[in-house]
């Protein structure tokens, strides 16, 4: 049998011939054609009355998404009288093998395949939200048949790996002649549906859908081989037409004598009856447009989403027409896969000239429409979109997995052009890695964080924003934004009236795109403190909450924050500490897993390196650079595999080796009176180890995790929380925003002051001038005004004075 | 075989032949072997410049179907098409069959068999291109003065630049195809399905635009600079599309085809919009009017072959990568002393600073030519402040930059400007195109920024937009194009030169104040004097060629060399930590790269590395020094 059909469908104007009649408004070819041996239901059972059950009593429901089953020219299927009837032809010619024309498919078997594949199929896996619910020991689309029946919505979702893993031979037939096979298969499915339930009643009868062909995942990819077939594409929806009403069936009545009469449209066309059969007066007859039958119908522009892309071109664009109550399941900025049948169409130069633009006019008229992004809002499954491995690639990343030294080999492959920084490059893939995602809702905590944040300050021209450029362009889910340009609305949600609908539309924000990635922040300083006072919530809960303009919604926003700070002074000031150098809140700061610091080495060897380094990028050609490094797509795949199937769990060795490690950092401080660890900081242990143990591909973290964990954040903290004053580790630092020894002078100096104020007797108020230099004369030390200005509001706090201007009044 | 300029004047018969002929013979890859004919002609000597060129001639004096060349612009890329590569037809009154061949055209014969077998489906995609934007007349004049082609009607064809306005071109298109003259009258209310009530949700939807558009029945052809003149076309690429870029910059030799067909579509969609066919109503009148605009304004030509270009100057040979080499290499003797010329000639310019003048050229000649992940190498973007701001200074400089490089664009960064220009392309989903902004550019455009025409006031959100643009492109060579629901990065090769009063608000690879030697006190007649100054034609010529040629050159650091570089680099440290920072390496290795290779040395000598370090210390002490007078200085 032939499978080169070419068979176009004419899509023809009705554009009146005859002057004196109304002209027929053209309708897409899409009728299901009645003489068609696959349709089935009776034509007349639209009209109302009661429901009765039964596959021949449910009325069938047009699939204009399918078309009519296309009909090859009179001449031809004259002489190829086979197919006319192909169900009960085959089972009466058994011996011969009847196909539907132009396909290799006989109805009969598709059948009794489909059927058995229903009645059969098990998925014991099957984790897909659909089947949440199901028994996965049963046959998994019998039980969906049970629910319809419980439900009443005729609709069966078939997801195509299924048929594909039971029937390799039904599913070739299914992604080359949909147009055929998949009425074949609602045959099926309705018939064992009432036989299985004779009692239930359906509006319609079922259709099926199937979702997930293999055939096609990108637009780019799509081309003539894929004219007519069943295809599936994901893609972001960019605009939806209006409501489209499509003719059926036209609806006549002759002026004359009032006799009506009903026309199918077949393939675009209205055979408009030219005389009244009942008075046979010619050309009487007129449309009546209310009482003829439409389905709805809709356009939907489609673009490539920006992932599938190939550098340096632009998105390509599909139409998907959707039909009935695929309607207005979408709106623009969905990201959709589409599963539906591929079409072309020739284009008319001019509907009065007979020669056509050599171009066809393609569309995928739509079946089934799966939201990949739906899930996101709502929580409930996490990594909804599974990036595709092929099987050598996986074999590749295991490969690279099992390498001793690959957290080595990562982090410089990590950002090759900037120079060194190893540990503050290991810290960011740990971040890019993430750690494994708790839930303890059950018990009242909620989420853990998973995702480590971390802060980078130092001099200006260090690189660090070429650091963010380079993590923003790795990660899929990234997004760069810059504290000076960036307002609490940039970064959260806003409420926006769509200027078309005037619906009101929550458009979400650089925090919220980036759920699930990572958010850099550059110039992290330079943000308004309203903006930063969102960041709380978000770097801790991980949600945004919203109350704007009626709308009160709490979003996921479970993004890791590499942020960047520039020191106040523009230059480093190693004399002071963090919180001093960079005014950050320490509430913010110490939300942060790592801190580190940026700045030049300043030492010899360090220079020469870095001189050869950017020396070399200035002479080595660039497939001499590539050599060195990993590539970066093995790289992002690496980290897309990890994040996806690995999800590392605490070893009994490793929480014990974490717990001494935290009993060990609060030691160090306790010696001196001072708190040097808090839980948020095992927290933070814990998340680096996982991500570490993810690093290696290892479901299990082991000592060596929690080792290299601990040294990182012992690193981080040396840099960023050392008191410039004893030089010793001073976590408070970070979490109090002042070193302990800084907070025991306060406390002094408030002393001394009370006792002063005390020794002066009974003075209501006093000069604030005079009393600083009272304080000067009596101490030993230098009191600066801010060391004053602190005692006399810690005093204040005591409620045992209040400053009002320039006095300083006792209370009671 | 067709002889000589047969294949210019009607190279579809060639096509044709070859098709027939493959017909006996199946796989005999005659699609290929086309392709290759026309290549193997062009290769010949001068042939190319026998084929007339869209950017020269005007497309009335074209002959419909004839080979064309066109410089241009790749602008934006559409979605790909099926046409019908061969179909049948079904002469009416024989009902004989013939295959025909539906590649290189838009328009079938009549009669076409759709239900035939022999039909096969192919596709093409489509690239709407427009000139190279910010090409300066010499370039386009030069281009022209050069072409030998055979214009048709030639006794009525003086080649010259001053073309008709377009709204002329297609009056005049419009006499020539009568048959659709009537068009305009007839889109009133009385098209014939009128009082049919079931498309009013289409005609809702469609009516809307077109009242706005019929009024100014002028169609946008996207240029990204405004003020652009030129055709724009929709070049349509049969094979290996996948590797053209946006905003390549080719030469592309095809078939023009301007069938009247191809606008009559488009005519009737807006004579009567209410009837719109179903299988159009997926497109909106917009999105119709941008994708088959009238091919009197937008001709179509199918892409036999195309070039890409590596430059636009029309003084150097067109570069094929073996006699290129020789080219360059043969010029490299004399760049010394054209460098001398150009070099006084600028610092007289910069009113006699010599370091601003050195600065200038090593930015004329500076190119990304390479990209480490996301950090492009070789930019060298040069901020010239202290310019004077009296009688037009900086339009002058920027005329005589003009005067030098193939591209230039002068962008006055005025309130005005930076808050109403669009700076960025963005995409318009209704039309589904991208519509241009300024900053899509070829490469090695020179962007001149003038920061004096910014006075004080607001920026609003265009406006601090356009400036982040302008800071990201500078900053990393790349412009994020807007994509309504995403954003989309597309790297770019731009020289931007910011002229202004103080530092500039936007970041520089280098700034030079100005320190002008003389003070004129005619400062307009100064400038009047130096720009027609003996800057004779061939001497003029002589430094466009230099400023290209020291841009293609190759470039390389020997071993030792390095060495060398990094010892002092440590030393220098050693000395003073804070005198020179990772950043100013990374400068100080561009400058040292820029100064060879404008002096015609391919690699770094330490002659050469102790001249950039020189420059370096002097313009330094020199911002030091301005940095002290004025005290408040950033």
């Amino acid at each position: 049998m032939s499978l080169n059909r070419h068979v176009f469908i004419l899509n023809v104007h009705l554009i009146n011939i005859c002057d004196n009649e109304p002209c027929l408004q053209t309708v897409q070819p899409n009728e299901v054609d009645m003489s068609s041996p696959l349709m089935y239901g009776t034509p007349s059972s639209r009209i109302e009355g009661t429901p009765r059950s039964g596959v021949r009593g449910t009325p069938a429901r047009q699939r204009p998404d399918l078309g009519s089953v296309r009909k090859a020219p009179q001449v031809d299927l004259q002489s190829e009288p086979s197919a006319a009837d192909g169900g009960a032809a085959s089972e009466a010619n058994a011996g011969q093998r009847l196909v539907i024309w132009g396909t290799d498919v006989n109805v009969g078997i598709c059948k009794e395949k489909f059927q058995r594949f229903l009645q059969r199929f098990i998925d014991p896996t099957s984790n897909e939200d659909e089947n949440s619910g199901l028994d996965l020991n049963e046959p998994l689309y019998m039980q969906k048949l049970e629910e319809i029946s419980v439900v009443g919505d005729p609709v069966l979702n078939v997801n195509c790996l299924h048929v594909q893993s039971f029937d390799a031979e039904l599913y070739r037939q299914l992604i080359s002649y949909p147009q055929e096979v998949i009425p074949t298969f609602d045959m099926a499915v309705n018939e064992l549906f009432f036989e299985r339930f004779p009692d239930s009643i359906l509006e319609f009868q079922i259709q099926v859908r199937p979702y997930n062909a293999l055939k096609t995942r990108n637009m780019r990819s799509l081309n003539p081989e894929d004219i007519d077939q069943l295809i599936t594409i994901s893609g972001m929806v960019i605009r939806t037409s209006q409501l489209i009403p499509e003719m059926q069936e036209a609806f006549f009545q002759c002026q004359v004598c009032a006799y009506s009469t009903r026309v199918e449209v077949d393939r675009g066309r209205i055979a408009e009856p030219a005389v009244c059969r009942n008075c046979n007066t010619t050309h009487g007859l007129t449309l009546v447009h209310n009482r003829s039958v439409f389905s709805d119908k809709q356009m939907i522009k489609v673009q490539e989403s920006p992932e599938d892309m190939p550098a340096g071109q632009t998105p390509h664009t599909t139409v998907v027409y959707a039909h009935n109550d695929l309607v207005d399941k979408v709106q623009p900025g969905d990201r959709v896969n589409i599963t539906g049948v591929y079409r072309a169409v020739p284009m008319r130069v001019n509907p009065r000239q007979s020669n056509v633009k050599a171009v066809y006019k393609t569309h995928i008229d739509a079946i089934h429409f799966r939201k990949t992004d739906e899930k996101r809002l709502h929580g409930v499954n996490e990594e909804a979109e599974q990036k595709l491995f092929t099987e050598d690639r996986v074999q590749t990343l295991k490969e690279l997995a099992g390498k001793p030294d690959v957290y080595e080999r990562l982090s410089s492959a990590l950002a090759p052009s900037i120079y060194e920084h190893e540990d503050i490059k290991k810290g960011i893939l740990l971040q890019l890695f993430g750690g494994t995602r708790k839930d303890f809702s059950q018990t009242g905590r909620g989420h853990f964080r998973a995702d480590v944040n971390i802060l980078l300050c130092g001099d200006p021209g260090t690189s660090k924003s070429q650091l963010l450029q380079y993590v923003y362009n790795l990660v899929p889910r990234g997004q760069y934004t810059s504290g000076k340009g960036s307002s609490a609305v940039g970064l959260t949600a806003y409420v926006m009236k769509d200027p078309e609908t005037r619906q009101v539309v929550l458009q979400t924000g650089a925090l919220v795109l980036s759920d699930n990635g990572i958010c850099c922040i550059d110039e992290f300083d330079k943000m308004s403190d309203n903006t930063r006072s969102v960041l709380h919530e978000v770097m801790e809960q991980q949600t945004l909450s919203i109350a704007k303009a009626g709308i009160i919604c709490q979003l996921n926003a479970r993004t890791a924050v590499l942020a960047a700070a520039n020191p106040v002074e523009s230059q480093w000031n190693p004399k002071k500490t963090t919180i001093e150098n960079i005014q950050l809140p320490h509430t913010l700061l110490s939300r942060f897993d790592l801190i580190f610091l940026m700045l030049d080495p300043q030492d010899e060897a360090y220079d020469r390196r870095l001189a050869h380094h950017l020396v070399s990028l200035y002479y080595q050609s660039e497939e001499q650079m590539e050599e060195e490094f990993l590539d970066m797509a093995v790289l992002r795949d690496y980290i897309a595999y990890a994040r996806t199937y690995i999800s590392p769990r605490l070893s009994e060795e490793a929480s014990q080796t974490l717990i001494e490690a935290y009993v060990d950092m609060r030691k160090i401080g306790s010696g001196r009176g001072m708190v040097s660890a808090y839980p948020r900081q095992l927290e933070s242990l814990i998340r680096l180890a996982e991500a570490h143990a993810k690093v290696r591909f290892s479901e299990k973290v082991e000592n060596i995790d929690v080792e290299e964990a601990k040294r990182l954040h012992r690193e981080a903290l040396k840099q960023s929380a050392t008191d410039p004053r004893t030089g010793f580790v001073d976590i408070s630092i970070l979490t109090t925003g002042m070193s302990l020894t800084a907070r025991k002078r306060k406390e002094e100096v408030a002393q001394a002051l009370k006792k002063m104020i005390q020794a002066k007797g009974k003075t209501p108020a006093m000069k604030y001038q005079q009393l600083l230099d009272d304080l000067r004369g009596q101490s030993e030390t230098a009191i600066t005004k801010e060391l004053f200005d602190e005692a006399l509001r810690a005093l204040a706090d005591e409620d045992y004075l209040t400053v009002t201007g320039k006095t300083v009044r006792l209370l009671a | 075989m067709p002889s000589t300029h047969d294949w210019i004047d009607s190279p579809l018969v060639v096509i044709e032949d070859m098709f027939a002929a493959s017909q006996n013979s199946p796989n005999s890859g005659w699609e290929a072997k086309a392709v290759e004919f026309f290549k193997e002609r062009l290769k010949e000597k001068d042939a190319h410049t026998w084929v007339p060129s869209l950017n020269d001639v005007p497309l009335h004096y074209l002959k419909p179907n004839s080979l064309v060349k066109f410089r241009c612009l790749i602008q934006d890329m559409f979605d790909p098409e099926f046409y019908m590569g061969v179909y049948e037809t079904v002469d009416s009154s024989t009902k004989a069959k013939t295959l025909r061949c539906g590649k290189y055209k838009d328009v079938t014969e009549c009669g076409v068999d759709f239900s035939s077998t022999n039909t096969v489906t192919a596709e093409r995609q489509t690239f709407y291109c427009v000139p190279i934007p910010g090409e300066n007349s010499w370039v386009k004049d030069s281009f022209a003065a050069s072409s030998q082609a055979r214009v048709i009607p030639s006794t009525s064809y003086v080649p010259s630049r001053q073309k008709r306005s377009y709204e002329e071109d297609e009056e005049m298109d419009d006499m020539d195809a009568q048959p659709q003259k009537q068009r305009e009258p007839q889109s009133g209310p009385q098209s014939p399905s009128e009082h049919l009530g079931n498309n009013d949700s289409k005609r809702l939807e469609t009516e809307a635009p077109s009242g706005s558009t019929v009024s100014s029945s002028h169609i946008n052809l996207n240029f990204p600079l405004p003020g652009e003149k030129g055709p724009s076309c929709l070049v349509k690429v049969y094979e290996n599309w996948d590797c053209f870029k946006l905003n390549d910059t080719l030469e592309v030799y095809g078939i023009l085809s301007v069938s009247p067909a191809l606008s009559a579509l488009a005519d009737e969609k807006e004579a009567s919009s209410g009837v719109l066919d179903p299988t159009e109503s997926m497109e909106t009148a917009e999105e119709q009017r941008v994708h088959s605009p009238p091919a009197s304004l937008v001709p179509r030509l199918h892409m036999l072959y195309a070039a890409p270009l590596q430059h636009n100057n029309p003084l150097l040979p067109v570069i094929s990568s073996a006699d290129d080499s020789a080219f360059l290499s043969s010029s490299l003797g004399e760049m010394a002393s054209v460098r001398a010329e150009l070099l006084s000639y600028f610092t007289h310019v910069l009113l006699g600073d010599a370091l601003s003048a050195e600065y200038l050229i090593l930015h004329l000649i500076s190119t990304v030519y390479s990209r480490r992940d996301v950090l492009p190498l070789g930019k060298f973007t040069l901020n010239l402040s202290g310019c004077p701001t009296v009688s037009s200074y900086t339009e002058r400089l920027y005329q005589i930059i003009q005067q030098l490089v193939p591209s230039s664009y002068y962008l006055g960064m005025s309130l005005q400007n930076m808050n109403h220009m669009q700076l960025v392309p963005k995409k318009d989903y209704v039309a589904n195109r991208l519509v241009s902004g300024a900053l899509q550019l070829a490469k090695n455009t020179s962007l001149f920024l003038d920061e004096t025409k910014l006075e004080q006031g607001q920026l609003d959100t265009t406006g601090v937009r356009n400036v982040t643009a302008l800071g990201n492109l500078i900053s990393w060579q790349k412009v994020d194009y807007d994509f309504s629901y995403h954003q989309m990065e597309f790297p770019c090769n731009i020289n931007v030169l910011i002229v202004s009063e103080a530092r500039s608000l936007l970041p520089s690879d280098c700034q030079v104040h100005v320190h002008s030697q003389v003070v004129p006190s005619d400062m307009e007649e100064y400038l009047g004097s130096i720009h027609i100054h003996s800057q004779a034609f061939s001497q003029l010529n002589k430094l466009r060629i230099y400023l290209s040629v020291a841009r293609l050159l190759d470039y390389s650091i020997s071993e030792e060399l390095t060495k060398a570089v990094e010892d002092d680099f440590v030393d220098m440290r050693k000395d003073d930590p804070q005198s020179i920072s990772a950043e100013d390496l990374h400068r100080l290795l561009v400058v040292a790269r820029l100064l060879s290779l404008s002096l015609g040395q391919t690699s770094l000598s330490r002659d050469m590395w102790l001249r950039a370090k020189d420059l370096e210390a002097q313009r330094t002490s020199r911002m030091e020094q301005h940095t002290c007078v004025n005290g408040n200085e950033p």
